[in-house]
């Protein structure tokens, strides 16, 4: 995969954005991959999440379609173990709130099986309307 | 001696089995929980955009109800105490934020008022040793094992129960209750949380990794205090048109085990409703 690197790319929206939201600086993650390790859903994310924050640091718009930030499951355990002390988790919710305040929107309520809604305590729904619409 | 309680959503509907047999433990220690007279959904989950003040708005509400109650707050649910006392550390932290939360809410909240999970009452006022005594029906020979989940114990700087990493406060409490301490090493990973919502075979395989890890190291029962563990792990275990396997763990509340222990009715258990595997039977003719 060929990928231009570029000085405007870099100073672009995106990281602005995700930096404002998050209130991290991106460039703090020297990708040491200890949060990839860690990480109870890696197995299932199209990309590790340190690579996230790889992409997201380039500027690099395709970050906001993978699933790994929407697989997130904000558990925290990366926040716990990164040396170097960056808020992983708040910049997943950044990609996805810049994600969600253009319009996105990643729960179809019709398709939730009714007898899951009956069974489901009260705050997993109220969780998931939080996390995946606006 | 009374505690400003809030109860929140899901222990007033769904996981009344946990909001019943808290309040009993409670009140056979000498502490009587007392529900805030006017609450609201916390919103489940604590704001991690820095932008995103309105998320603040209702946890505030319900701490300034504290206030007027008292200087502490217990709560039982884990998220519910996740999201109180992060708001609370975030805003002592920032006044900016504190004050203009309370603009908005025309609220005068002070940031007094300290959260605690009663967990950490019985480990810090009521203690072990204490509880110990209580005990008229010790859970000699149950294999209980301990389950941490995320939101009680992280983030440290926020929460700072207990060690992120290498927690013990259940370890603790089950221990007082005579029961033998299961130690395996999933009791801090992630159930799945709500992933259950969107992406339920996710948490399904997570919560299966987690139980069956138990399982391998002899547990009876998995002892939680967040109620979407328990459902996490719990539901993938439900009878099934296939029927049952026999090998299931219940999931249970450390409030119903204390229930047991100090001698309480089985209907102060709270376990007739919630649960997808009966724990009953690991009870009867103690
Ligand atoms: S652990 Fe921290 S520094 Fe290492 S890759 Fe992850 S976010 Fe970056
Ligand atoms: S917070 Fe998200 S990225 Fe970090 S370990 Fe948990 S699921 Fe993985």
């Amino acid at each position: 995969m060929r990928e231009i690197i570029s000085a405007s790319r870099i100073h672009s929206d995106l990281v602005r954005n995700v930096e404002e939201i998050s209130g991290e600086h991106l460039l703090a993650c020297n990708q040491c991959g200890k949060c990839s390790a860690g990480c109870p859903v890696a197995s299932v994310m199209d990309m590790l999440p340190s690579q996230v924050i790889r992409m997201a640091q380039l500027g690099m718009e395709d970050v906001l379609e993978s699933n790994t930030i929407w697989i997130c499951a904000s558990c925290l355990t990366c926040v716990t173990r990164c040396p170097k002390g960056v808020n992983l988790p708040r910049m997943m919710e950044a990609l996805r709130e810049v994600s969600l305040r253009s319009g996105v929107t990643k729960l179809d309520l019709d398709s939730l099986p009714p007898e899951l809604v009956r069974e489901l305590p009260q705050l997993a729904i109220v969780g998931g309307f939080r996390k995946y619409m606006k | 001696m009374g505690v400003p309680y809030y109860p929140g959503c899901t222990l007033s509907t769904n996981a009344k089995g946990y909001d019943r047999s808290g309040r009993a433990v409670a009140a056979a220690l000498g502490m009587e929980l007392v529900e805030l007279p006017e609450w609201q959904c916390c919103g489940a989950t604590f704001p991690l955009a820095t932008d995103n003040s309105l998320a603040l708005i209702a946890p505030t509400r319900i701490l300034y109800q504290a206030e007027q109650q008292g200087d502490r707050v217990a709560a039982l649910c884990a998220i519910c105490y996740h999201v109180l006392k992060r708001t609370q550390t975030t805003l002592a932290r920032d006044t900016e934020m504190h004050d203009r939360i309370n603009w908005f809410t025309e609220q005068d909240y002070q940031g007094r008022v300290t959260v605690s999970h009663l967990l950490e009452i019985l480990r810090d006022d009521v203690g072990w040793e204490a509880l110990a005594q209580k005990v008229v029906r010790p859970l000699t020979g149950l294999r209980a094992a301990p389950y941490y989940g995320c939101l009680l114990l992280r983030p440290y700087d926020e929460i700072g129960m207990d060690d992120p990493e290498n927690p013990s406060i259940l370890h603790d409490l089950l221990r007082a209750l005579g029961a033998e301490v299961v130690d395996f090493p999933y009791n801090i990973e992630c159930c799945g949380s709500y992933l259950t919502v969107k992406e339920p075979g996710i948490s399904e395989n997570l919560s299966q990794d987690i139980v069956a890890s138990a399982r391998d190291h002899q547990a009876q029962v998995i002892v939680t205090a967040c109620p979407l563990c328990q459902f996490n792990l719990e539901y993938p275990q439900r009878e099934k048109a296939s029927g049952r396997t026999g090998d299931e763990i219940p999931v249970v509340y450390f409030t119903q085990l204390m229930a047991v222990a100090l001698g309480l009715p089985e209907e102060e258990w709270g376990m007739e409703t919630g649960h997808f595997v009966d724990p009953r039977p690991l009870f009867n003719g103690k």
